[in-house]
């Protein structure tokens, strides 16, 4: 679990209140021997890597090594052009990834809002598509700390509460399978322990994560294992470098 | 937090109203594009000068003539464009390529009946044209809007992303388009002179099946680009 405690105050009740019960322990994803290549250029080749159930993956690799198509691949967003793997008990590159993709949530390097709409007009929207109450997204903002921003356009919030507000739709999702794709990244230091509660959310409830980050020291006390992509292959990595 | 299934019907109409509100926020459809249409049908009438009765004779095709021209632009409007992290967040979200299309052409739909509609005033305005028969004018907007909705979308979703967008886009549609002129055009002309206008009805919404039939099957494919 992640170390919370030294939490900023404001965002103890949100931790606390974001965490919830234990669930079961299948396997979440599994690639073999995966090779994808974009636009021609083979970016991962060879690619095994197994995720369990409450698993949290952290991933390491040079610019350009394959990190982001990696979390494609793990959300069913891009298939592979070799090799085989299945996701949430979807096999890849089959329709069954349809129903996979509603139990994963991506958080990218750009925030998936539309910045013209206000914050809660964003998190309402993703409230709609998914069928759930458009309170909760209410509710999701406040937990990560936009109560009072709900009305601001996502186009004049900082990068920090793009962020944020990009974790409160993770929220919303209830996601099995999480994808982070250097989610550290423009946050405020206060705002960091919303990321450790998101990931422990999403691993209490049976669910597993990917990190991404450039910067190993973000993941200390996050993941329980690393792997590095190195020449499109992910590589155990013994401990933090 | 429970979620419910949400019908594709369902998402189409939330993926049209936060289309439709954007645009309400950019106001590029009806506050920027309309009032240059409307300059168009403006220019005309200084190139022709003051021979009312060619004015009148034109007026109607020229209407057409903007509204298909323009109402490309208005499909193509760069509020509407969902970036890579939006179309990764509708994937994961369930939202498939038709629906997602039929979402936009819903939005599309809208808008260029508003365009038409305020265009509409003003080409009467400068061109007086015999409005005989102009009842038959109402199934002619809605099938127009819908027709050129579906081509706009279809032709955004195959230049999304490229850098001559804006310009391919009306490339695209226009040749598409024309059977939409033509059928509009006709529907008047057979109105004023007394001959039944079903034939052209018939000639917009057999392009208006045909475009949806079209953009039905690209959708899954324009998605596996990715």
């Amino acid at each position: 679990m992640p170390q919370i405690g030294k939490a900023a105050p404001a965002y103890r009740r949100v931790v606390a209140g974001i965490l919830g019960s234990p669930g079961g322990s299948a396997e979440v994803a599994r690639l073999e021997d995966v090779t994808v290549a974009v636009h021609r250029t083979p970016v991962l080749h060879g690619l095994d890597l197994r995720l369990a159930a409450g698993e949290v993956l952290g991933v390491l690799g040079a610019n350009g090594s394959g990190k982001t198509t990696l979390l494609q691949v793990l959300a069913t967003l891009v298939a592979p052009s070799a090799g085989r793997g299945q996701v949430l008990g979807s096999e890849l590159g089959t329709p069954g990834t349809a129903t996979a993709r509603r139990r994963i949530a991506l958080v990218g390097h750009v925030p998936a809002l539309y910045g013209p709409l206000t914050l809660a007009e964003n998190l309402r929207f993703v409230a709609r598509l998914s069928g759930r109450d458009e309170q909760a997204a209410n509710g999701a903002l406040a937990a990560v700390g936009l109560g009072g921003a709900a009305r601001r356009r996502a186009e004049s919030c900082s990068q920090g509460m793009q962020r944020r507000a990009d974790l409160a739709r993770v929220l919303l999702a209830e996601p099995s399978l999480l994808l982070l794709d250097e989610v550290h990244a423009g946050l405020d230091r206060d705002a960091v322990p919303l990321v450790d509660a998101v990931v422990a959310r999403v691993r209490a409830r049976g669910g597993a994560a990917v990190l991404v980050s450039h910067e190993p020291d973000r993941l200390v006390g996050l993941v329980d294992r690393l792997v590095r992509i190195v020449d499109g292959r992910a590589e155990p990595v013994g401990d933090f470098p | 937090m429970t979620a419910a299934t949400v019908s594709p019907l369902g998402l189409c109409l939330v993926l049209a109203r936060k289309d439709l509100r954007l645009e309400r926020r950019a106001g590029e459809a009806l506050l920027v594009t309309a009032p240059f249409g409307a300059t168009a049908l403006l220019l005309a009438p200084l190139a022709v000068g003051t021979d009312t009765p060619l004015l009148r004779e034109l007026g109607p095709a020229l209407y057409w003539l903007v509204v298909l021209l323009f109402g490309v632009l208005v499909t193509l409007r760069a509020s509407a464009v969902d970036g890579p992290a939006q179309v990764a967040m509708l994937r994961l979200a369930g939202v498939g390529a038709r629906v997602r299309l039929a979402g936009r052409t819903l939005a599309n739909g809208v808008l260029l009946l508003g365009f038409q509609l305020l265009l509409a005033p003003v080409a009467v305005l400068l061109y007086d044209p015999d409005l005989t028969g102009w009842p038959w004018l109402l199934p002619v907007f809605v099938l127009v809007a819908a027709g050129l909705a579906v081509l706009g979308a279809l032709a955004d979703a195959l230049a999304a992303g490229l850098a001559g967008r804006t310009a391919l886009g009306p490339l695209l549609v226009a040749p598409l388009a024309v059977p939409l002129l033509i059928g509009a055009t006709g529907v008047l002309q057979a109105a004023r002179y007394g001959r039944p206008p079903w034939p052209w009805l018939l000639l917009l919404a057999t392009v208006d099946l045909v475009a949806a039939l079209l953009a039905a099957w690209c959708a899954p494919h324009l998605e596996d680009r990715t």
